[in-house]
């Protein structure tokens, strides 16, 4: 299922936020991540990911560090900061309101459209 | 299927995708190594569940999305990486400390060379009232530092060094040892042609560190001499802006900063901005676009169509040029201009590509040049005699002379190259040797001018 690109621009910093609050990781830890959690609905191009990072980290939402991994390469893990934290409530709060929202909305939509419809196939993505 | 042939040809796909990621402006090698984790880490995944080297490569790399988006998606994130190239890079690495290092080491010869044009004052030798003094040995206290700084960069074997210290020591006697009349014509002579002939000769020696024999080496000093030009009139102009604060808050306290600019700031700053301009050059080097040959380009058809209408005008109305005691200066001077059009031209111009609109407007520029500077010498050779030879005319004419050589063969040169029968590579070897020419000329204006007209 392809998402559109606005939904996914708008969710992707609570994604990644969201996956960095349980630990810290590096880039492909974060897409294996996401592609779990999703089932595999939410396909991101891997490499738009790290313009993401840089921008949290600029905002102060993240920090960086290098380290030399397993594998002997040099790898850039980053972590989640109290003000990503923070950033990462106010998302949540938000995206709980849109999801409820769209909840209500489609249960009357349910209730009036006559059976044969489905379109309460839920298909966007819950919030994180 | 044998496993090493698979892990090198994947080695090298790799490396081509690399060496791709850097040519993005947008994306610096730090990201490209953090991609490079993520590939290979990646083509990691998708071998351990079953697939081939190269079939996992290609996934990966069609994973990572295509270049052109992910480096706009970079400049997006990183604009400042479209403008800003920092000459002090605050990274660690090794470049980083090598830049750091070379900066250390220009910033003291800058200061050495602020603290040297003040030592002769420690011996009662005062800039105002010993001016000839300092006028005649001004290079000392800047080109030594500086052809230090590139020996060091360039790690020059000793027994150059010594060719060249040797040439400082001769230039020092000859500026020191004639009886010149104070302020007199061949004193200024000397103060103006011995930097070009030691600027000429022994830095750019040192610049091109052992190239200076091929026309590549002396090119890239050319090129290094207009960038300096540019970075040091910039500085400059900062300077100037400086002092002009300095100035203006001091004498609201009442306090004139006028002394203490004259015998400090101006003198150590004038020396200690040669320094910091030639490594501003040397640094930015790669990072910026030149800017000698852009204004070269912006100004070439500009000087075309003024000489042109001069040249029109004069046949037009039918005036004689009117031949006064500095107008041989404005012409040499106008030469020069012409000069450096041509040469910065030139020096930006890749040899391979074929003749264009810009090639005719540079000959057109060339010719029109010549013909101005023809009809400004026959006027002169016309009352010469009556003139008389002074040194500072004879100097003049000389510059002229050499100037005209140079400019003349260029146009025969440029336009066997416009009718396809020469190379431009003649063109660029031929400005490249005749360089000694200028310091030669140079040098004679410095040993033979002072005794042949009697220190006058």
């Amino acid at each position: 299922m392809e998402i559109n690109k606005d939904l996914m621009a708008a969710s992707s910093t609570p994604i990644v936020l969201a996956i960095l609050a349980e630990g810290d990781s590096y880039g492909y830890a974060i897409l294996q991540r996401v592609r779990e959690s999703s089932g595999g609905r939410m396909e991101w191009t891997d490499g738009m990911l790290y313009p993401v990072l840089h921008r949290l980290e600029r905002l102060g939402h993240v920090e960086s560090r290098w380290e030399v991994a397993e594998s002997g390469r040099r790898r850039k893990y980053y972590r989640i900061t109290s003000q990503g934290r923070a950033r990462l409530a106010e998302d949540r709060k938000q995206w709980q309101a849109v999801d409820a929202t769209l909840r209500g909305i489609w249960r009357a939509l349910c209730l009036s459209v006559p059976v044969g419809h489905p379109v309460s196939a839920a298909p966007l993505p819950q919030g994180v | 299927m044998p496993a090493a042939g698979d892990a090198g040809s994947l080695e090298e796909q790799i490396d081509q995708w690399r060496s791709y990621l850097r040519r993005r402006q947008a994306i610096h090698s730090v990201d490209v190594t953090e991609l490079e984790d993520h590939l290979r880490e990646q083509i990691a995944g998708l071998t351990g569940a079953g697939l081939a080297a190269d079939e996992a490569f290609l996934v990966a790399v069609k994973r990572m999305g295509e270049l052109d988006a992910l480096s706009r998606e970079f400049a997006r994130e990183h604009s400042e990486r479209l403008w800003k190239q920092l000459v002090v890079p605050s990274d660690s690495g090794e470049s980083g400390a090598r830049t750091r290092t070379e900066a250390i080491v220009a910033f003291c010869l800058a200061v050495a060379a602020a603290i040297l044009v003040k030592v002769p004052a420690l011996f009662g030798l005062d800039l105002g009232e010993d001016g000839g003094f300092y006028a005649r040995n001004a290079s000392f206290f800047v080109l030594p530092l500086l052809t230090g700084y590139f020996t060091w960069k360039r790690r020059l074997d000793t027994r150059t060094l010594r060719w060249l210290a040797v040439a400082f020591v001769v230039a020092a006697v000859f500026a020191n040892v004639y009886p010149f009349t104070p302020e007199g014509n061949t004193e200024v002579l000397t103060a103006l042609h011995l930097p070009i002939a030691l600027f000429l000769l022994v830095v750019g020696i040192a610049y091109a560190g052992g190239r200076w024999s091929q026309v590549a080496g002396r090119m890239d000093f050319i090129r290094f001499a207009g960038e300096l030009f540019i970075y040091y009139v910039l500085i400059a102009l900062g300077g100037g802006v400086f002092t002009g604060f300095m100035a203006i808050i001091f004498q609201a306290i009442g306090i004139d900063p006028e002394p203490f600019f004259q015998s400090w700031l101006l003198p150590c700053g004038a020396a200690a901005g040669v320094l910091v301009a030639s490594w501003l050059v040397e640094a930015k080097q790669s990072v910026i676009e030149n800017m000698a040959p852009v204004l070269a380009r912006l100004f070439t058809p500009l000087f075309a169509a003024l000489l042109i209408t001069f040249l029109v005008t004069l046949l037009w109305t039918g005036r004689g040029i009117d031949i006064e005691r500095d107008m041989l200066i404005a012409f040499d001077l106008l030469l020069v201009v012409v000069l450096g059009l041509l040469l910065y031209s030139v020096s930006a111009r890749d040899a391979t590509t074929p003749a264009g609109i810009f090639d005719v407007l540079q000959v057109v520029l060339v010719v029109s040049a010549l013909l101005v500077d023809a009809v400004a010498l026959w006027a002169i050779a016309a009352r010469i005699t009556e003139l008389g030879f002074t040194p500072n005319r004879v100097a003049a004419l000389g510059m002229n002379v050499i100037l005209l050589v140079n400019l003349a063969w260029s146009a025969g040169l440029y336009l066997r190259f416009l009718r396809g029968r020469g190379s431009f590579t003649a063109l660029e070897r031929w400005q490249t040797n005749y360089l000694p020419v200028y310091a030669a000329w140079a040098a004679i204006v410095v040993i033979v001018f002072p005794p042949a007209f009697g220190y006058i």
